[in-house]
């Protein structure tokens, strides 16, 4: 289904832009801004019943370059702004564009809690493993030892697995795409759209300026290496990846944990993200999570279960069923007393 | 007890009002009993005023001092402004409580205490080497010692009540007891019971009713109570009346201004003491098109409600000043975003968790400039609980007139207490309902039609504001500075000098009534030559101490502020009619700074930060020693002179911003 304006014209990726992005040239910024202006006139959903929130980063700067409702917050807190849109108005397809400084750091405590309530917005999280916008700090993503202008001696944080922490929190949809792949977003976006409830996308993205993600070579060819990644999730296929897919993620036969070893072993696994137990996802999600260019990508988990949306409006329905409570009866209760007119 | 009047049957003796306190332990039910009392009287038509007061801690160690939980009413014939100084009668549920509350009643008052309470133990744990029942100590009130736990579990016998279920029950024999000493019906109290207790096993209603219709029986059958006490009806104006807390007034003005405004009410809060209650009340209404919202934190509270804001709904959060704290960068945010929200701060004692469930008035300042950047926003504040219903409807009205966040002060003392309420009339409230923008008003770079969100009204300055859902108004807001009209993105050092000065312009403008002053004697500069002046909680106790001063053929005069921000425009040409301006305050002088600043006077500050309200004779012996000062020529007030008069004050220049501090 398309969208198309009050006299019927389909719009297109144009009628969804809106000004000039105005990030460091080869920042996947750019590209993800632009799978979204092709994605949204796609989804069936009249422009003007987006809203897309973000917070305070390169990344959240986004919402100004998209024709739809928006607004730019502050820094960590658009999941609550976009909960109290989404909840209230049902009508609307609600967006949060958020960093991993944004998300994962000063506004962890509403990511969790907007997945945890299972809240109707579909959370795009890109993760440049670095704070972009003041130049170049380590953020909860960054790999620990990371030198960057704040950690001169390398950083010793242990760093956040994203899509880890929503599994924690118990998100019904977790999904990875990179900015590099625009077929790939393409798919996972228009899944998280689908979605009822709370999505969560991490998008890998490139920081040319800030983080140049200097690659640790590996000559060992015994082991897989960030060359044969990412790993690809289809649903219902095994988890095969290389070149020649040589390799394969197994499920270890006695401990029943998940690892990375040869296609032609026994084990291999059959990617299910509808699985109830969040227990697979999450061990996909530590799979290679220290290799960034090997770690999976695709539909981690994607489960029904009731949105918040659904059944705070449900609740208002069912208190309205007999129309809007009196107003004047509220006020006067059933303990007034009158005191009369002296006459 | 005040004057008795004349007496037709000597078996009751008529009373223009009375002070009523009941204490005991935390777990002892104070709280309900003594809501109910004031229910009763309020429904006989008295005017009442009551004082909860309360430990922080849920159950303070049972049987000490610091646990002690305590409810004080004032009943009256006649309108009144406070919950009374000192209670004329006092019931003392155990020695704790009797040690903690007896300094306050008043010599020769009547005095009821649990004797069955009064055990070795009991006494030890309340510090007490001996037992004041019997070592003399209470010879100057009029002591029932009445074993109160003891006739309830003898009046609740044979229901099948566990022994502690039905010593329990002991608040409820006190509470029918002193309703006939006051020949109070207890009929809405049953009413209650029976639906309090609807859904707990039928014996723990019975054993209350029980224990309720036996302290009733109790006072007219024994000697020692031979006479009971009247007292009339209020001569209120006539109406409808209803008990009002002002937690449930600000929930009720709430609602009835997203009533009147034709939207939803969307409250996004986090629970903290003494504001959840209003979270409590508006979770009920979800039958009046209330939406509440408990998010993770006080951050979230205020951010659900911006987006709220932003999708059409009369948005509201409500905390204290703790999370006030962490709400002000999201305040500074809907400041810039031009969003309707009322944000309700019940202030309490601070700084940090400091008194949680007692009063202050110190977050005025913080109201006003507790932001970054210039971030001006209005601020009013309630002055008594039924006030607290139209203090709430106005800062609706204002926040959606204007576009602005608006803060509506509250505090514990009034959201706790409670007092009549002239229920108003629904067709007589203002209509508050804005026009959201349904078309383009004005044209994009290309040409072609498109919304400018921060082009303004002329006259109030107020930006217009489109809803997700309108088609062909999409457009951008943020935090970012945006250039005026348009709305875009904007680095322009005159644009950004422009649009501070404009948001400033727009507070600025905002037309408040002019302050009033009350004195009999005279208009400013022809009567008094004190002028009290207050804002918030204190207009109860101001106003009642003015009464006292009056009573003594002195002129005084009283004002007291709605409006904080912006300040009525009369008011420095007022001040500047009077020889002094006292100003009392629960916190170090913050109005009193404040005047100084936008005034160019010196006010005299009276303060204190002792988590209770000023008390009415307290004030009234200040301000009669400064009126007769005055009348001397001389008013310079020292503390050491507010201590021989029974002050427990400070008084002097405000400590804000005064000489010392240059
Ligand atoms: C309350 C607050 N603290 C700090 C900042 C400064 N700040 C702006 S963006 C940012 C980090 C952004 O990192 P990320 O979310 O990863 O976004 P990116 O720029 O990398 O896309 C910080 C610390 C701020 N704007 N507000
Ligand atoms: S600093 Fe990095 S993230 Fe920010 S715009 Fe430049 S490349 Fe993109
Ligand atoms: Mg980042």
């Amino acid at each position: 289904m398309t969208s198309a304006d009050a006299g019927g014209k389909q719009l297109t990726a144009k009628d969804f832009s809106a000004g000039e992005a105005r990030w460091c040239p080869g920042c996947g910024d750019h590209a993800i801004l632009n799978n979204m202006r092709n994605l949204m006139p796609t989804l069936g959903i009249p422009r003007e019943n987006f809203v897309v929130i973000s917070g305070i980063g390169c990344s959240s700067r986004l919402p100004y370059y998209l024709d739809t409702y928006g607004m730019h917050s502050i820094h960590g807190r658009a999941p609550s702004i976009a909960t109290g849109v989404s909840i209230n108005r049902p009508d609307l397809s609600v967006w949060v564009v958020t960093g991993d400084g944004d998300a994962l750091s000063i506004g962890g405590n509403h990511l969790i809690h907007a997945l945890r309530r299972n809240v109707n917005l579909k959370i795009l999280l890109f993760n440049n493993q670095i704070y972009g916008l003041t130049k170049g700090q380590f953020s909860p993503a960054t790999k620990p030892g990371t030198i960057t202008p704040s950690s001169p001696f390398g950083s010793l944080d242990h760093s956040f697995n994203p899509l880890a922490l929503a599994l924690g929190a118990e998100a019904s949809f977790v999904a990875r795409t990179v900015d590099t792949d625009r077929k790939h977003m393409m798919e996972i976006l228009a899944a998280a759209a689908a979605h009822n409830g709370s999505a969560l996308v991490e998008i890998r993205q490139n920081c040319p300026t800030f983080n140049h993600g200097e690659r640790a070579v590996t000559a060992d060819t015994s082991v897989p290496t960030p060359a044969d990644g990412p790993i690809r999730l289809e649903a219902g296929s095994p988890i095969l990846f290389g070149a020649d897919s040589q390799w394969a993620v197994l499920r270890d036969a006695e401990t029943g944990d998940l690892k990375l070893g040869r296609s032609t072993e026994k084990g291999v696994v059959v990617h299910n993200p509808r699985s109830t137990s969040p227990t697979y996802a999450y061990a996909l999600a530590r799979i290679a999570d220290t290799e960034p260019e090997l770690a999976p990508i695709g539909v981690y988990r994607a489960v029904e279960r009731p949105s918040f949306d659904n059944q705070y409006q449900d609740r208002l329905a069912d208190a309205r069923a007999g129309g809007r409570g009196d107003l004047q009866d509220l006020l006067t209760g059933n303990d007034s007393w009158t005191v009369p007119a002296r006459s | 007890m005040t004057t008795e009047l004349e007496q037709p049957d000597p078996r009751v003796r008529r009373l223009k009002g009375v002070v009523i306190r009941f204490a005991g332990d935390s777990g002892d039910g104070m709280q309900l009993t003594g809501d109910r009392f004031g229910a009763q009287a309020a429904e006989a038509g008295n005017d009442v005023a009551t004082l909860p007061d309360f430990p922080a801690e849920i159950r303070a160690p049972a049987g000490t001092v610091g646990g002690v939980s305590s409810y004080q009413l004032h009943v009256a014939d006649h309108d009144i402004t406070t919950p009374g100084d000192q209670p004329d009668v006092l019931v003392a549920m155990n020695p704790a409580a009797l040690k903690a509350t007896l300094k306050d009643l008043r010599p020769g008052g009547v005095l009821i205490v649990d004797s069955g309470a009064f055990n070795v133990r009991a006494l030890e744990k309340a510090g007490y080497d001996s037992d004041p029942l019997t070592d003399g100590s209470l010879s100057n009130y009029i002591l029932h010692a009445v074993d109160l736990t003891g006739l309830a579990v003898g009046a609740t016998e044979g229901l099948g009540l566990k022994r502690k279920d039905a010593a329990r029950t002991k608040n409820m024999f006190a509470l029918g007891l002193v309703s006939w000493m006051f020949n109070q019906p207890i009929e809405s109290t049953v009413a209650y019971l029976e639906k309090r207790f609807a859904k707990k096993p039928p014996e723990i209603l019975a054993g209350n009713l029980a224990s309720l219709r036996a302290g009733v029986d109790y006072g007219d059958t024994t000697e020692a109570f031979a006479v009971s006490y009247e007292v009339k009806p209020a001569p209120l104006p006539p109406g409808t009346y209803r008990h009002m807390r002002g937690n449930r007034a600000i929930a009720f003005g709430l609602v009835a201004a997203a009533h009147q405004a034709g939207m939803p009410l969307f409250l996004g809060a986090y629970p903290i003491t003494p504001a959840t209650d209003v979270l409590h009340e508006l979770s009920k209404l979800i039958s009046h098109d209330v939406r509440s919202y408990q998010a993770e934190d006080e951050i979230a509270a205020i951010g659900a409600a911006i987006g709220g804001a932003f999708a059409g709904m009369l948005a509201v959060t409500v905390t204290s000043g703790p999370g006030m704290a962490l709400k002000s960068e999201a305040i500074g945010l809907a400041i810039s975003l031009e969003l309707p929200l009322v944000i309700v701060n019940v202030q309490r004692g601070g700084p940090s968790t400091g008194l949680p469930t007692k009063t202050e008035q110190s977050d005025l300042l913080q109201s006003l400039y507790g932001r970054h950047g210039e971030a001006p926003l209005p601020v009013l504040a309630a002055q008594s609980p039924a006030d607290c219903f139209n203090a709430a409807f106005e800062a609706a009205q204002i926040a959606l007139e204007r576009r602005t966040p608006v803060i509506l002060l509250s505090d514990s003392y009034i959201a706790n207490g409670s007092e009549p309420w002239k229920v108003p009339d629904v067709s007589e409230l203002p209509d508050l309902g804005i026009e959201f923008a349904t078309e383009p008003n004005g044209v994009g770079k290309d040409g072609k039609p498109a919304f400018h969100p921060y082009k303004r009204d002329p006259r109030t300055l107020a930006r217009p504001l489109a809803i997700p859902g309108t088609p062909g108004l999409e457009h951008r807001i943020g935090g970012l500075e945006k250039a005026d009209g348009s709305g875009e993105i904007s680095h322009d050092a005159d644009n950004h000098d422009l649009m501070v000065r404009t948001r400033q312009n727009k507070v600025d403008g905002i037309e408040v009534p002019p302050l009033e002053v009350d004195d009999p004697s005279g208009p400013p500069g022809f009567g008094s030559k004190l002028l009290v002046i207050g804002w918030g909680s204190t207009y109860g106790p101001i106003g009642a101490a003015c009464r006292l001063v009056r009573q003594q053929g002195l002129a005084i005069a009283q004002a007291h502020l709605r409006y904080l921000n912006p300040l009525p425009a009369n008011l420095a040409s007022i001040l500047a009619a009077y020889d002094t301006v006292l100003v009392p305050e629960m916190n170090l002088g913050q109005l009193g700074g404040l005047l100084r600043m936008h005034c160019q006077i010196e006010p005299v500050g009276y303060t204190q930060t002792r988590g209770l309200p000023f008390r009415a004779v307290e004030l009234a012996a200040v301000f009669t020693r400064l009126v007769n000062d005055l009348e001397d020529g001389a008013a310079a007030l020292s503390t050491e002179d507010i201590k021989a008069i029974g002050g427990t004050g400070k008084v002097g220049r405000s400590e804000l911003g005064s000489e010392k501090n240059k």
